[in-house]
């Protein structure tokens, strides 16, 4: 049985179409990463999933159970750390978490002592007695996460949950994460730093505009890519285009075009390092200066930028909280 | 040919069986899941401990629930009171009449902070939480309407202590005075769920605030609460006649003072106010509840 089974899922808000038929079936057992820019639908399935939203048609099931026939099975096994931190600010740490604890009917003895525990976990023991109101946004967010671990779910939803973590909080997470996974829970996450879902995820789904677009393995997604990348910057910007007619008759794909950097990033076939000396060789025919010319593995922004012809993380309507504009530098000291 | 079923008969009606018993499973899964009255109350209650402690922590709403109504009570005995031709009143004196209208006045001013903290709960998502929970569907808004049923009952026993250190005297014994108390804290607990309604509606806490405000108002001035009716011009008299907090007002006031006044009309029509507001609301916001956004 798959740990989420969603089919044809849609939903619209007025003349806002925010999914647009998706399917997806998630085994038991594994991390896997919605990813997709601002506005793509990511925090809609979610919602869906977690019974806060009704879709217009579609079926979701969560374990077999039905979300729209029975949210209350459904409620019970899952957890949920919405985009934005659902914590008390009157209340202090301790008491949020026991408050939720008791709302999900267990005993005060237990729900005092998972709420040590999580506290313990999350690094905001000493915190515990102070009101959130008085907590950095990051320590927020954990509390927010600790509750939604109360109930030790089967299933657990994060939507951008290391979104506003400073480095070490969002290694910490990761951490968190690939425990929860030992012990067996499915989760569900979404994310728009690529770097996290191919550290984290084993499958993911790109959506866009209310739609998967994409799904696999990260290392699926990669090899769809071509295996390889063929990446070079052009001296002069207004040979751009011309570069661009260049990579596209030699590399027989259409190069993507970073006109700030002058850059243009191509899949390259298996024969990589051929392609590479034809280019270098076309160039020079037509006269055009490229500073730096070579080949090297996708990464999952390739991956983004050749499905959506986007950048994943330009913000575009809204602001995203923290939006760094390199995912590299995300996960730095780490593996 | 024999007269039993044929294998694939057997293997159909097994797996019709097995179909059968896993729906079982799945219904008894559900029924147990769901959760039941005792369940509600319990839920009801931990929501209902948080809302208490939001008042104990925030000031501004410990001095809006407490010390604004006794400085009303102050205000208005001391300062307007003087001005209020004690002849043209059903009481003694001013203060005897002031108290059982005061009293509603209060819980109703109270009541607009249930639509503000609803709607700010929404906002920040705490909301959401507790939909995503294995929690009642009704805990939220009954503890929220709980907590704000015992701070009431400490506000009118506190304005009540107020009032006697004043010169105010239930007049018609024990039974009636604590008629006047539950009559004004029940139509303060229906009120509770009118602007529960309103902060689940609402779009924003200030909104909430405005338009709770913008009602309140109106409604507790043009009625009975601090002058008998009869002084107003007659098309605002036949608004304040009709108007619940004037018959809320009355009935107190009646079950407060006794003669001259009535008390049982005025007390049968606040009970059908209360009742009334109730069976409308209570659904009403339970669905806005369940339906989310
Ligand atoms: N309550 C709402 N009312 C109207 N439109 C909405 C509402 N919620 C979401 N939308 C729209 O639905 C679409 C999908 O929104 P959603 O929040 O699922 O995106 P997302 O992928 O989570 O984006 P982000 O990365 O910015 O969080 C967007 O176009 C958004 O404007
Ligand atoms: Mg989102």
């Amino acid at each position: 049985m798959d740990a989420i089974h969603i089919q044809d899922l849609e939903k619209t808000y007025g003349d806002t179409v925010a999914l647009a038929g998706i399917d997806l079936a998630i085994p038991e057992g594994i991390v896997y990463g919605l990813l997709g820019p601002n506005g793509a639908g990511k925090t809609t399935v979610v919602r869906i999933l977690a019974t806060l939203l009704k879709p217009d048609s579609g079926r979701a099931e969560v374990l077999g159970f039905d979300v729209l026939r029975e949210p209350e099975l459904v409620r019970r096994i899952i957890g949920l750390a919405g985009q934005f931190a659902a914590v008390d600010e009157i209340l202090t740490g301790r008491e949020n978490l026991e408050m939720v604890g008791r709302l999900y009917h267990l005993s005060a003895g237990e729900a005092r002592r998972r709420t040590v525990d999580l506290l313990e976990r999350f690094d905001l023991i000493a915190a515990a007695d102070r009101a959130v109101k008085t907590y950095s946004g990051g320590m927020r967010r954990r509390l927010d996460l600790a509750a939604s671990l109360l109930n030790r779910p089967a299933v657990l939803f994060l939507d951008e949950p290391t979104t506003g973590l400073d480095p070490r909080s969002r290694l910490g997470l990761w951490d968190i994460i690939n425990d929860l996974v030992r012990e067996g829970t499915t989760l569900l996450l979404t994310t728009q730093y690529l770097e996290e879902a191919d550290r984290l995820c084993q499958r993911l789904a790109v959506i866009d505009e209310g739609a998967v677009i994409e799904e696999g393995t990260t290392d699926e997604l990669k090899t769809r890519m071509g295996g390889s990348v063929l990446e070079m910057r052009v001296a002069d910007g207004d040979r751009l285009a011309d570069a661009a007619g260049i990579v596209e008759r030699v590399a027989r794909s259409t190069p993507q075009v970073d006109r700030e950097l002058g850059r243009l990033t191509a899949p390259a076939e298996r024969d990589g390092v051929s392609l590479v000396v034809r280019t270098a060789e076309a160039f020079d025919e037509a006269g055009v200066d490229v500073t730096d010319l070579g080949l090297r593995r996708p990464t999952l922004d390739d991956v983004f930028l050749n499905l959506t012809g986007r950048k994943p993380m330009q913000p575009e309507d809204e602001e995203t909280p923290g939006d760094a504009p390199e995912p590299a530098g995300v996960g730095e000291g780490r593996s | 040919m024999s007269d039993g079923p044929t294998y694939a008969e057997t293997c159909r009606g097994s797996l019709a069986r097995q179909a059968a018993e896993a729906a079982a499973e799945r219904r008894s899964l559900l029924e147990e899941a769901r959760c039941g009255i005792s369940c509600a109350f319990g839920d009801s209650r931990v929501v209902a401990k948080r809302y208490l402690l939001h008042y104990l922590r925030q000031p501004r709403l410990l001095v809006f629930s407490t010390i604004q109504p006794v400085m009303f009570v102050l205000l208005f005995r001391y300062v307007f009171g003087g001005a209020i031709d004690a002849r043209a009143l059903p009481s003694a004196d001013y203060v005897s009449f002031l108290l059982p209208g005061i009293l509603v006045q209060a819980t109703t001013f109270g009541a607009t902070n249930t639509a503000v903290g609803i709607s700010e709960d929404l906002r920040t998502g705490v909301i959401d939480r507790f939909r995503s929970l294995p929690m009642s569907r009704v805990a939220v808004l009954a503890g929220r309407t709980l907590s704000d049923l015992v701070r009431n009952t400490f506000v009118v026993l506190l304005m009540t202590a107020v009032g006697y250190a004043l010169g105010f005297r239930f007049q018609n014994g024990i039974i009636a005075a604590v008629g006047t108390l539950l009559i004004v804290i029940m139509f303060s607990y229906a009120l509770s769920w009118i602007y529960a309604f309103v902060g689940l509606t609402a779009k924003g806490a200030e909104t909430a605030q405005t338009a709770s405000f913008v009602v309140t108002f109106p409604i507790v001035f043009a009625s009975s609460v601090f002058v008998p009716v009869d002084t107003f011009p007659s098309w605002l008299q036949t608004v304040a006649e009709y108007n619940p907090i004037t018959k809320v007002a009355d009935a107190a006031r009646g079950l407060a003072l006794g003669d001259p006044l009535p008390w049982l009309q005025p007390v049968l029509w606040a009970m059908a106010w209360i009742v009334g507001i109730a069976a409308i609301f209570v659904p009403l916001a339970l669905w806005r509840f369940r339906r989310g956004d």
